[in-house]
């Protein structure tokens, strides 16, 4: 039995590794753009005139209300049925970016206003323009305060990858299922080590940004933000 | 040509009328000092003149030009007014250097080398050469001060206002930032709130007392304090030197 398991992982080891790979792939792809909209459409929440940024709260309840299956389902099934035909792995990453997109949305958005009033006016009297204000003053405080959050977000993205495997993307885990029927009786032991593994990535990457945040931290004004 | 001249200037609040027709000019290397009690304008007025609050009516010139005028290029203008905060608002995430070279780097637009060097300068000239690497938040209140004043400093200003710049300081560390203040005496125009009528008495070119939104009587010091004009002057110079201390 155990044997049986063990064999049914060490033979598979390439195979896994490489559902890895399209898992850490489509992890840093949605990660970052998630990000970068993230910060876009928080400042966008912040400093643009109505209607944006109440469309963009809209934007934040509805994808931050529906399960990511959903969502998955909507960008890769109904839209190959309207004729709009992507790969899964787009399709996932899509979804991933729309859902992560509406929280990270918020985590900045506290950090932004997490940061003191007299920041700008400072800066403004110094003559500075608002986008250099935005960019030299607010943004590095902005960041700071957000990476506890971020982390925390990351690694809820990180997981959420594993769904992925509902419309067909050929991630750890489809990897894992094929292993699993061609091999039943190795199920147990399969899925214990695809576990390991998203764990040893969490962890990692947990240890990874916490170094940042104390790297990056200013002894006096810790992170007070979004926990 | 005054360097600074305030003609005329009203702002309100909503229905609360906060400067009600203020005039008044600063010259080359003068210090002006305004006193007055407290919720009278005076932090208003100091907005109205850097445009951070532009006024309602009324005009604010600087070197001759006209920079309540709409047209006007405002972070230009801002360049040449330094303002020192009564609460310091240093940028939390920059060293002391790196505080006082933003302005000369970003705005100014001159070379990193160049401006970290005129930085360390100004740095020196507060004292603080040694902090230069540290942040604003191992900073204590009367050496961030400092640094805001090398901040402000730093872009060669037209003129300097400050607001209240001791008022969030304990005690024993508001005379090292009043040295450094009265050493600026006479090198650069300073407009300065304050309730420090000892400074106020020593340093300044003019003493302004503001109540009400308006200016009741301004004169030198020694005519301020000792022969003021108006009966509500004398009234106030008397409590506050009670509250205070003579000096
Ligand atoms: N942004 C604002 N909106 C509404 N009212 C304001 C605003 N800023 C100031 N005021 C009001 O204007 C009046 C004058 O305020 P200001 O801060 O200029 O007084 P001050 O003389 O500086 O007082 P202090 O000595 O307490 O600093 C106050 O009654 C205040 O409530
Ligand atoms: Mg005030």
């Amino acid at each position: 039995m155990i044997l049986l398991g063990i064999n049914s992982i060490i033979n598979n080891i390439p195979f896994l590794l490489e559902g890895l790979g399209v898992t850490i792939a489509l992890t840093v792809v949605s990660v970052t753009l998630a990000t970068v909209f993230g910060i876009l459409l928080a400042m966008g929440r912040c400093y643009t005139r109505q209607p944006l940024p109440f469309l963009i709260y809209i934007y934040e309840k509805v994808f931050r209300g529906l399960p990511l299956l959903i969502i998955f389902f909507l960008v890769y099934f109904g839209l190959s049925q309207q004729g709009i035909h992507i790969k899964a792995f787009y399709a996932a990453v899509t979804g991933l970016v729309l859902h992560s997109t509406a929280y990270q949305i918020q985590i900045f958005r506290s950090a932004i206003l997490a940061i003191p009033e007299g920041q700008q006016t400072a800066a403004m009297s110094l003559g500075m323009s608002k986008p250099k204000t935005i960019f030299y003053i607010i943004l590095p405080q902005v960041l700071r305060l957000s990476i506890p959050g971020w982390s925390n977000e990351f690694t809820i993205l990180l997981k959420d990858t594993s769904i992925a495997f509902s419309i067909g993307v050929v991630e750890l885990m489809a990897r894992g299922d094929a292993i699993n029927s061609m091999n039943p009786s190795g199920i147990l032991h399969v899925l214990l080590f695809i576990a390991l593994l998203y764990f040893i990535l969490v962890f990692s990457i947990n240890k990874g940004l916490n170094y940042l945040e104390k790297r990056y931290r200013l002894s006096g004004y810790e992170v007070t933000a979004v926990q | 040509m005054h360097m600074l001249e305030v003609v005329d200037i009203y702002k309100s609040y909503g229905s609360c009328e906060v400067l009600k027709g203020l005039s008044f000019t600063v010259d080359k290397d003068e210090t002006k000092v305004i006193i007055g009690t407290s919720g009278t304008g005076k932090s208003t007025l100091l907005k109205c003149i850097n445009q951070l609050d532009p006024p309602d009516k009324g005009e604010v010139w600087l070197e001759g030009e006209d920079i309540t005028n709409p047209s006007i290029d405002l972070n230009r203008i801002r360049q040449k007014i330094g303002f020192v905060f009564q609460d310091f608002n240093l940028f939390n995430h920059l060293t002391a250097l790196q505080n006082v070279s933003i302005g000369l780097e970003k705005v100014k637009k001159i070379e990193k080398e160049n401006a970290r060097e005129k930085a360390l300068e100004e740095l020196r000239r507060v004292g603080l050469e040694k902090q230069s690497c540290q942040y604003p938040a191992q900073l204590s209140g009367g050496q961030k001060q400092r640094v805001g004043i090398a901040r402000a400093l730093a872009m060669d200003p037209a003129i300097i206002l400050f607001d209240e710049p001791t008022s969030a300081l304990d005690p024993e560390l508001i005379g090292d930032v009043l040295d450094v203040m009265k050493n600026l005496a006479g090198k650069v125009a300073m407009l300065i709130v304050t309730h420090e009528m000892g400074f106020a008495r020593n340093v300044a070119d003019e003493i302004i007392f503001m109540e009400g939104g308006t200016i009741i009587e301004s004169g030198p010091p020694e005519q301020m304090f000792n022969n003021p004009k108006k009966e509500r002057t004398r009234q106030f110079l008397g409590r506050i030197s009670t509250l205070y201390g003579k000096e």
